[in-house]
């Protein structure tokens, strides 16, 4: 009886492990963001970028209409690239572009729109990138594609010209 | 008189003391148990990054909100998904995690029953 059950035991055994790590493989090893998920936009209540006033997020993303919030910062490089495409994408006059200004500097940030032209319809601030936490953007740069309060498609990192064709498919 | 300051102050600053203990250990403990999700294999605790310092702030937020910690990792698992908790919950992407020990545990034992008490009692 013992000879028996001591090697099927261990035939299961093996069978599971082989199992549970043939599955492992399949996995990808590298995190990546869920960028498709469609979600409801967060709640926030936020401050106007240049006139410093109060702002409710409700007052900036209308119904039927189409949006790309571009979180960006003074101090980060990829941002001045990614600029020139906000720029072009902002005279196409398809969608709105909102800015979200991330624990920047004012000062500096206002020399950056001076510098490199301003796309933004509006731009809110997030001075402790709280507001950034609640959108689920992991820092800067980062676009969300946005229609009908639902986030559409999520960019981290900087756009570049083969994702600003993408969103001109995606809004047509 | 002067004892008597002593003893008003003491009185008056420890429990306020105690609660704020208290708060910041809950809040270490959640911070140890989210993944800082940019940074490599450091917890939002022990990264300094930007990133995790926004998500200290937002649990202060929660905790002062008066969110229990399980509201909170629930909270940031609808923003950033499953991934951002080091503690993974039961479900269908993690019962053989969870289930693996148990199970093994059990035919372990199953097997070392069989092969010392079983014989044992035979002979």
């Amino acid at each position: 009886m013992k000879n028996k059950i001591l090697p099927f035991a261990v035939i299961i055994i093996f069978g599971i492990i082989f199992f549970i790590f043939y599955k492992g493989l399949e996995d990808s090893k590298i995190y990546t963001p869920d960028v498709n998920t469609k979600k409801e936009i967060p709640v926030f209540n936020t401050k106007e970028f240049f006139s410093g006033e109060n702002l409710k997020s409700s007052s900036i993303f209308e119904l039927d209409k189409v949006y790309l919030l571009n979180i960006w910062s003074s101090w980060c490089v990829p941002c001045r690239q990614e600029h020139p495409l906000l720029m072009n994408l902002n005279l196409e006059n398809k969608l709105n572009i909102i800015g979200m200004n991330y624990k920047d500097n004012l000062q500096n940030a206002e020399n950056f729109l001076k510098e490199l032209g301003n796309p933004y319809k509006e731009i809110f601030i997030d001075l402790d990138g709280t507001i950034a936490i609640e959108w689920g953007a992991y820092g800067v740069p980062e676009s969300f594609l946005i229609y009908n309060n639902e986030i559409i498609k999520k960019y981290v990192g900087p756009l570049n010209q083969e994702l600003i064709d993408e969103i001109n498919l995606l809004i047509k | 008189m002067k004892y008597l300051k002593f003893f008003l102050i003491v009185i008056i600053l420890f429990p306020l003391n105690s609660i704020n203990a208290e708060e910041n250990d809950k809040r270490n403990k959640i911070t140890k148990n989210l993944r800082c999700l940019i940074c490599q294999g450091q917890s939002v605790y022990d990264s300094d990054s930007e990133f995790a310092n926004s998500l200290k702030i937002v649990v202060d937020k929660k905790l002062q909100e008066g969110l229990s910690e399980d509201q909170i990792y629930e909270y940031f698992k609808t923003k950033y998904g499953e991934w951002i908790l080091y503690d993974p919950g039961l479900n269908k992407n993690t019962y053989i995690l969870w289930l693996l020990p148990i199970l093994i545990f059990l035919i372990g034992g199953a097997i070392i029953y069989k092969s010392f008490i079983v014989k044992k009692k035979i002979n």
